[in-house]
Formats: structure tokens, sequence, C-alpha cells
């Protein structure tokens, strides 16, 4: 699993990537109450927004951890967008893309990266 | 840059783990676990709330009445010891410095309840309207603490701590006193839920201690530690407005359809009552709605909406409401718009998402 600097993580397996948003994002956001995804068959691109989630609060910017095609997208949100903290590496899962250029994964954080990273930040 | 304060309530939220942040010159709580969990503990049990960051300021002397006639929009006459009532704070041109609840003390003496960001603008304008009064304007927002008990259970637990008074006897909108742990405190049948509750003045050194004996006497029903979220989401569903959103000093009381804190037939002059009088004999041009959207999405302040026809309004307030589960909102709406049932957009980035007014409030609790 890779983590960006903005909370998401991209979970590959082949030529797939799964994609969702952070324990330590889900926490900062508080309540999810809805989730905005990209369609099925559109085209998102590494580091731009693909979405928002948005909790009782606060709006947040959903941003693409890689580039590809969006080949799935969790139905299960539309009805039960707290998925994303009860369960935000499992069934809170956001999309499925079809990555384009797998190397842009390259530039991501591994766990160990994000750990610290998340420290740093004074948490 | 200003730093913040603190409430005397500040290490008991630390302890609790809240999310505190920087709120109206205050770090406050603004979440103890989730604010749809601490909401419907609101609606269904009893939450309690530190609102010691609200603004307390005092009108003494002969003519206090007369100078609380003078800014204030309700008739304060109309007031018995012991009772209160919401008002609003006037400018000359009947928009809003503030809006308050207004106790009357004794005959010469009145406390008005104002919102913590607006203290210091509050005080000042209310000595500067005091010229030529015999009346004392004192602020004591520094010397008093505040908590709130608010939900169905709030006068169950209440008077398990409460002494030498019956709080069952205290109808809505009036106070009395009662033996708090041994201090004479204020307690108003007051709040800003939409819920039955209670909201108690207490020296700031006792103030945790009656915190903490709320939680503990609150255990059996249900009590919870809530934080400003939660007090956002709840007022909004009562429809109860919150100043810097849909209230302002560019907002008149009657477009904020407020109309009811305005006594034009009080015998005095008061600020803004010829704009105000003068806006009611011609119409208003926009006013304060309710609405719920209609597809998804989740309306929030600023943002702008629009007919057919173009833009329309915005919107002051949104939220998706904990309890009735739907997106829902209030907008400054051009008066033709602003019928029940009528259809509106919200451009939620970039996107017009339909929306239709309703009927104020969203929720409204049932009377026992």
């Amino acid at each position: 699993m890779k983590y960006t600097k903005t909370h998401e993580w991209i979970e590959v397996e082949g030529k797939t990537g799964k994609i969702g948003i952070t324990d330590f994002a889900q926490k900062e956001l508080g309540d999810i109450v809805f989730v905005e995804t990209p369609k099925e068959g559109d085209k998102i691109k590494a580091g731009t927004q693909m979405g928002t989630v948005e909790s009782v609060k606060a709006v947040s910017e959903l941003n693409a951890p890689a580039s590809g095609k969006v080949i799935e997208v969790n139905k299960e949100l539309e009805t039960a967008p707290q998925l994303l903290n009860e369960d935000p590496f499992g069934k809170g899962w956001i999309i499925k893309i079809e990555l384009s250029d797998p190397s842009e994964l390259d530039s991501l954080m591994d766990e160990k990266s994000y750990k610290d990273y998340i420290a740093e930040q004074g948490h | 840059m200003e730093t913040l304060k603190r409430t005397p309530l500040y290490e008991e939220h630390k302890r609790l783990n809240a999310k505190i942040v920087p709120f109206a010159g205050f770090e406050m709580p603004v979440q103890f676990s989730s604010i749809i969990e601490e909401h419907l503990t609101v609606r269904t049990k009893v939450g309690i709330f530190d609102v010691s960051h609200m603004g307390e300021i005092w009108i003494k002397g002969k003519e206090a009445l007369n100078l609380v006639q003078k800014v204030s929009s309700n008739n304060a006459e109309k007031l018995s010891v012991g009772q209160i009532h919401y008002s609003g704070l006037l400018t000359e041109k009947g928009t809003f410095v503030d809006d308050m609840l207004v106790h009357k003390i004794e005959d010469n003496t009145f406390l008005l309840v104002v919102n913590a960001s607006n203290v210091n603008k509050d005080f000042a304008f209310i000595k500067d309207n005091a010229k030529g009064f015999d009346a004392q304007v004192e602020n004591q927002s520094d010397n008093t603490a505040q908590i709130a008990i608010q939900g169905p259970n709030a006068l169950e637990v209440l008077s398990k701590i409460v002494k030498d008074c019956d709080l069952s006897k205290v109808k809505y909108y009036w106070f009395t006193y009662g033996n708090v742990l041994g201090e004479k405190c204020l307690i108003a049948r007051t709040g800003y839920t939409g819920e039955d509750g209670f909201e108690v003045y207490i020296s700031p050194e006792k103030a945790s201690e009656l915190w903490q004996e709320l939680l503990e006497k609150g255990k059996d029903y249900g009590i919870k530690p809530i934080g400003l979220g939660a007090r956002d989401t709840l007022r909004l569903e009562a429809c109860m407005a919150l100043y810097g959103n849909d209230i302002d000093d560019t907002t008149t009381v009657l477009e904020a359809d407020l109309g009811w804190i305005l006594k034009f037939d009080k015998n005095c002059d008061f600020n803004g009552k010829s704009i105000l009088l003068k806006q009611k004999e011609e119409g208003i041009k926009r006013k304060l709605v309710a609405f719920e959207l209609i597809e998804q999405g989740i309306p929030r302040h600023l943002m702008e909406c629009y007919s057919e026809k173009g833009k329309v309004g915005f919107v002051t307030s949104g939220t998706m409401s904990p309890f009735l589960k739907k997106p829902i909102g209030m907008a400054y709406l051009d008066i033709e718009y602003t019928g029940a049932q009528t259809n509106f957009f919200v451009d939620i980035r970039g996107k017009k998402v339909k929306a239709q007014v309703v009927n104020k409030p969203f929720y409204k609790r049932q009377k026992k």
C-alpha cells in the first residue's frame, strides 16, 4: 500500500489500483456523510482532484494517487458513507482504477514514510 | 495576533480528549466523540455544553429599562422579573449588531447574554448608546462560566444536583435561582438546540465541579459532553439563527424573518425603527428561508443560489442533518422565491443541485 501527502492510499494488484482515504484522514474529518466519486469510465490524473469527501462540518478534496481509468466505484458509499470512518482500508475503499502509468507510484510514500510524515505534522 | 482565551472548563475538555479548535477568540471543543453521536444524544437523552465563551452584559440603574428598549428590538417592558426573551441588538439601519437573550433580573436590572465573538463590540455599542441614560453597563463575561444541559433528560439530571428549587416549575424562557454545589446560581430554561433544557450561570471557580457532577449524575441517563460541531447542527435543525452566518450587520430583522422580535408598538423609539417601518411598508426584497436539497449534495455557507433566470441568493448555513438524515440549509433568497415548495438550485462546486424551500423549523420537539 502506498500513500499520498493528501492522505489517500492506493493498493496495487497487477494493473489495478484500489483507492481510499487513510485512517488519519477519516479521523481528522470526523463523521463522513457524503462521498462524491468519479464515475466508471472516467479518466483521473495523478495529483488532481477526483472527488470530494464531506463530513458534517467540512468538505475535503479527494485527490488521485495515480492516473488511470475508473473501472469500479464502491456503490455502498452512496447509502453508507460512514464506511470511510468505520473501515477506511477495507469496506471504505472508494474506487478501482486501471493504472495508466504504474511508475507514478514510485513517488508515493510507503507505510513508514507516511507514518513519519503524519508525525511531522504534529500528530 | 491576540492569544486565544480558555474557558474554566478547558482542562476538562483536554481530559475528555476533545478536539479543540479556535472559535470566537477561545480554544473550544468542537467534538468529543462524533458530531452525529453527540447530536443524537441531545435529541434522545441529554448532553452538556461548555458555553462559558458566551458574553454576559449587565444593565443596571434607574433607566436600565429605557436603555434596553433603545438598543433591543423586542419589548422588554413586557418582561416580568424572572422572564427571558430573544431579541436583536440593532444598528440604526435595523441590522444586527448581535442577537441576544434578555433576562429581567429585577425592575432595574437586565442581563443580556450575547455571542462570544461580539462581546467587545456589543459592550462598546451599548455603552455608546448609554450616554445620557441613568444606567450602568457592565461586562461580566470573564467572571461568568456557563454550562448548558440539553435534551429530554435534562430536567431529571439537573434536578439531582440543584437544591432549594423545583426546576420542573420553571417555564420555558423563564429563570430561577438554585443552590448549585453551595453556590447560588441563575438557572434559565433556555437553550440553542431545539430541545428542552437549562443554562446554568456559575462562577469560573465552580464550573469544573459542576461539569464533573453532571457527567457523574447523568451516567444513568446517557449523558455526554457535546462540542460546538453538534451545537451548530442542532441549532440549524431548529432553525435558530447563527450570528455571522444567518444574520449580521448587513441583514435586517425583517429580512431574517424574525419579525416576531420586532415590536413597533412599544412606546419609545429604538435603533432602526424608522428604517424597519419603511422596509415593512415597502416590503422586503429578500428573506431568510429554510430549504432541503432534493438531489445529492450538501449545502454550505456562502454557496450561491440560482433560478433559471440567474442568481437569486446565497446559502447562510448548511449541513447533512444528523437527525433527519437529509441535506438541509438556510439561505437568503429574492422574495419571489421564498414561498414554501419553491424550487431553486444551489451551486455546489460548479454543479447546480436542485433544492426546495420548506417551512421552518426542520425539527420541532414533541411537547410532553
